[in-house]
């Protein structure tokens, strides 16, 4: 009998009902939990009254949760258990806590920890990022290093990447990020409510919907109020068009990527249209302003659900027919398969998450599993590959712009009614926890919130599921040539700002 | 290559024939502000206490369109009655207080500097560096290179070296980690050069206005020419600043 509790997706909790246990069981626990093919969801520090206190929620088949205090230093989870890794690094900058035989404990975002406590990285933050720290050396003739950001050719996010190689093959490929840190998560918590959707909506403008879920939905869960059946049904379309567009563009770019341009364009051009009807819906091209806590902001009137219906009438065989010449290019068959290959043993020990997990033989998808708004009544698929290259992530994706097309398809067929909310101001739950998951389109998005004694926010932890795959991008560029760099990176193509939060 | 050919067939020609027409816009598009000056003071309270940027200016009766989100929570509340957000896509100033409006924005192209003009008028390269933001305003920068918007078609490029453009285009509330390499790729560019700022972070530091982590307004540490606002500013929005602002 493992001492964590079974919770579900969205359930408030009274905070005394989280099993607070003492730290040697706790360890013990989760390790058993992650022993039987247990994932990380949230581990985290949070500070109650003057104690310090770590909360870890895993997930098998359920969604566990329990919390012990936190010691100044403790053996590190990682050392046994891979997905913990930037879990711990992040409490160690966040709080100060020393995770003791880390393998590599260095900083994950760059700043001074929240409660000026004494530096486990030995930083004064008086220097630029990376600060105190030697990046990671390969040593040997001929061995020799690239370095290449934060700010990149193209018009992308920053990050530094260190490549260590021999020859034109990558050994190592060290991803340093934080550049992007702007501190949401404090902002979160000191935030007015009205503050908080916005918040939600900028972690990552790409996944816009994906994170005002995760928030709409902990708030809705602390106040009580929940949306209507045709909320969820809004909300679920809006998800939908996220992937689409984003899933879209990926194509696009990776067949870029391969100098294949005529995908490049169309699919660069039919990303914008769905994109536009992110605007017909809420009027903006990422979705942002559309998810309130209680429901939506806009209807789907029978005008936008008509034209809603027309234009994916007409974008459906574009797609179609753009994905065709896509994959049945030989030569893009030959550029992708068996590039940047991550096992799926690999991708179960580091615990990766949504496509770039599906394309390594790890099916798990929250909206199949936990599901949220709509999901519950629609089946959605189980979806995996198994080969975990770059094909099966291009792969993964034109099985779901396929699902995600015929999911809004069956969704609009028949007039939604809902009422829409105004933004305004809600009192949570006084001494509650809940925790919130959402498949996004780049997998797993999770926030956490607890309230203290007078429904104040105590901690707003966010995860962005780049969080869980980053050094999954790492790990297939072993071996590769440094030159399907941009190919492999595409194919994960990975949050900056959501994991610099 | 049979499908090649039969996808080209089927896409056709798709490039907008903007600025020779203004392409329509779906009618939710929350664009340029008109704010009436006869609503009643309580209204205009309401609205600046639910505006969760804290844009609006009660006693002018004005939006600073650099805080602004575009989020249409005031249009909301007033129904209209204070502010109503036009289909209007062509808002970005030349000087930062044009920003503070009442609806009416002075012609873009009589503030720009007319040197800028001479000099880049038929070619312009551009340096993009995104610092802090969302990843929304880089998209929808991205998007201008795509054949329905085809930037190139007026001689303005984004590329890789900031040596080899003309000016840098800023997004992104400049985060404490992102600012030195931000100062050095202003400083690889060659003189003369310009500084755009593109969406609500780069101008005031948007949504994370507050946290000790960001700069609040770009202009604070270097010279901005151009201000586009927006969360993001729709793709039009930047290109019409781009055109009436250098040709």
């Amino acid at each position: 009998m493992n001492a964590f509790l079974n919770i579900s997706n969205g359930e408030k909790l009274d905070r005394r009902k989280i099993p607070h246990l003492a730290f040697a069981d706790f360890r013990e626990n989760a390790l058993e939990i992650m022993g039987k093919g247990g994932k990380v969801v949230q581990f985290f520090a949070y500070p109650d009254g003057p104690a310090l206190k770590l909360l870890a929620v895993l997930r098998t088949d359920r969604l566990m949760v329990a919390g012990c205090d936190a010691p100044e230093s403790y053996p590190s989870l990682t050392q046994t258990c891979e997905p913990f890794h930037l879990f711990e690094r992040e409490t160690a900058e966040q709080f100060g806590l020393r995770p003791e035989g880390h393998p590599w404990l260095k900083m994950v975002r760059y700043h001074a920890n929240y409660r000026k406590a004494k530096d486990v990285f030995g930083n004064q933050y008086k220097e630029d990022i990376p600060g105190n720290y030697p990046y990671y050396q390969v040593e040997g003739n001929e061995i020799h290093e690239v370095a290449v950001g934060p700010v990149h050719a193209g018009v992308i996010e920053p990050g530094h990447f260190r490549f260590n190689c021999i020859g034109e093959k990558v050994l190592h490929l060290e991803i340093q990020l934080g550049y992007q840190h702007r501190g949401v998560e404090q902002l979160f918590q000191g935030g007015q409510a009205k503050r908080l959707p916005i918040l939600a909506e900028n972690i990552a403008g790409d996944t816009t919907i994906g994170h005002s879920l995760c928030m709409a939905q902990a708030v809705e869960a602390l106040t009580g109020v929940q949306p209507d059946k045709g909320a969820r049904i809004i909300r679920t379309i809006a998800l939908e068009l996220e992937r689409l567009a984003n899933h879209i563009g990926d194509l696009g770019a990776l067949s870029g990527d391969v100098a294949f341009l005529p995908p490049a364009s169309y699919f660069g051009r039919i990303r914008g249209d769905f994109l536009n009807l992110s605007l017909l819906i809420c009027g903006n091209r990422f979705g942002k302003g559309l998810v309130r806590p209680g429901g939506v902001r806009f209807t789907l009137s029978d005008e936008v659900r008509s034209t809603l219906d027309q234009r994916l009438k007409e974008l459906k065989p574009q797609v179609e027919h753009v994905l065709e010449l896509l994959f049945l290019a030989s030569t893009v068959r030959a550029r992708f398969e068996d590039c940047g290959r991550v096992s799926p043993a690999d991708a179960d020990h580091l615990g990766l998450v949504g496509p770039a997990g599906r394309a390594s033989g790890l099916a798990y998808d929250v909206r199949r599993c936990f599901p949220t708004e709509h999901y519950g009544e629609l089946g959605i698929p189980e979806n995996k590959k198994t080969t975990g290259d770059v094909y099966a992530r291009a792969r993964v994706r034109y099985d779901e712009i396929h699902q995600s097309i015929s999911i809004i398809q069956s969704l609009i067929g028949s007039p939604v009614e809902t009422k829409t909310v105004t933004a305004s101001d809600f009192n949570l739950a006084p001494s509650s926890f809940v925790v919130t998951l959402n498949e996004a389109w780049r997998g797993e998005v999770s926030h956490a919130l607890l309230t203290d004694q007078d429904g104040k926010i105590l901690r707003y932890k966010v995860k962005d599921p780049s969080f869980h795959n980053w050094n999954g991008l790492a790990m297939a560029l072993r071996n590769t040539g440094i030159s399907d760099f941009p190919l492999n990176n595409k194919s994960f193509n990975l949050s900056y700002c959501g994991f610099d939060l | 290559m049979f499908s090649v050919f039969k996808n080209r067939f089927e896409q056709g020609y798709r490039t907008c024939s903007y600025p020779k027409e203004k392409p329509p816009v779906f009618g939710r598009y929350r664009g340029k502000p008109e704010v009436r000056q006869d609503a009643p003071p309580e209204l205009v309270e309401r609205c600046a206490d639910a505006c969760p940027q804290d844009a609006i200016n009660v006693g002018q009766k004005k939006i600073d369109m650099g805080r602004c989100i575009f989020c249409g929570t005031c249009e909301q509340i007033s129904q209209g009655e204070f502010v109503r957000f036009t289909g209007d896509f062509e808002i970005a100033t030349a000087q930062k207080e044009h920003l503070l409006t009442a609806g009416d924005l002075p012609d873009l192209a009589q503030h720009s500097k007319q040197h800028f003009k001479r000099l880049f008028g038929r070619s312009l390269q551009l340096r993009q560096v995104s610092a802090a933001g969302c990843n929304a305003c880089e998209a929808d920068l991205n998007v201008l290179a795509t054949p329905f918007f085809d930037l190139g078609r007026f001689g303005i490029n984004f590329v890789a070296s900031p040596r080899h453009s003309d000016g840098i285009v800023v997004t992104g509330p400049v985060s404490r980690n992102m600012k030195t390499a931000l100062l050095q790729t202003y400083e690889a560019v060659p003189d003369p050069k310009v500084v755009i700022a593109v969406g609500s972070c780069t101008l005031t530091g948007g949504p994370f206005t507050g946290s000790p982590e960001i700069t609040e307004g770009l202009d604070k540490i270097l010279p901005v020419d151009l201000f586009i606002p927006g969360c993001p500013p729709h793709p039009l929005t930047n290109l019409h600043a781009l055109l009436r602002f250098f040709k």
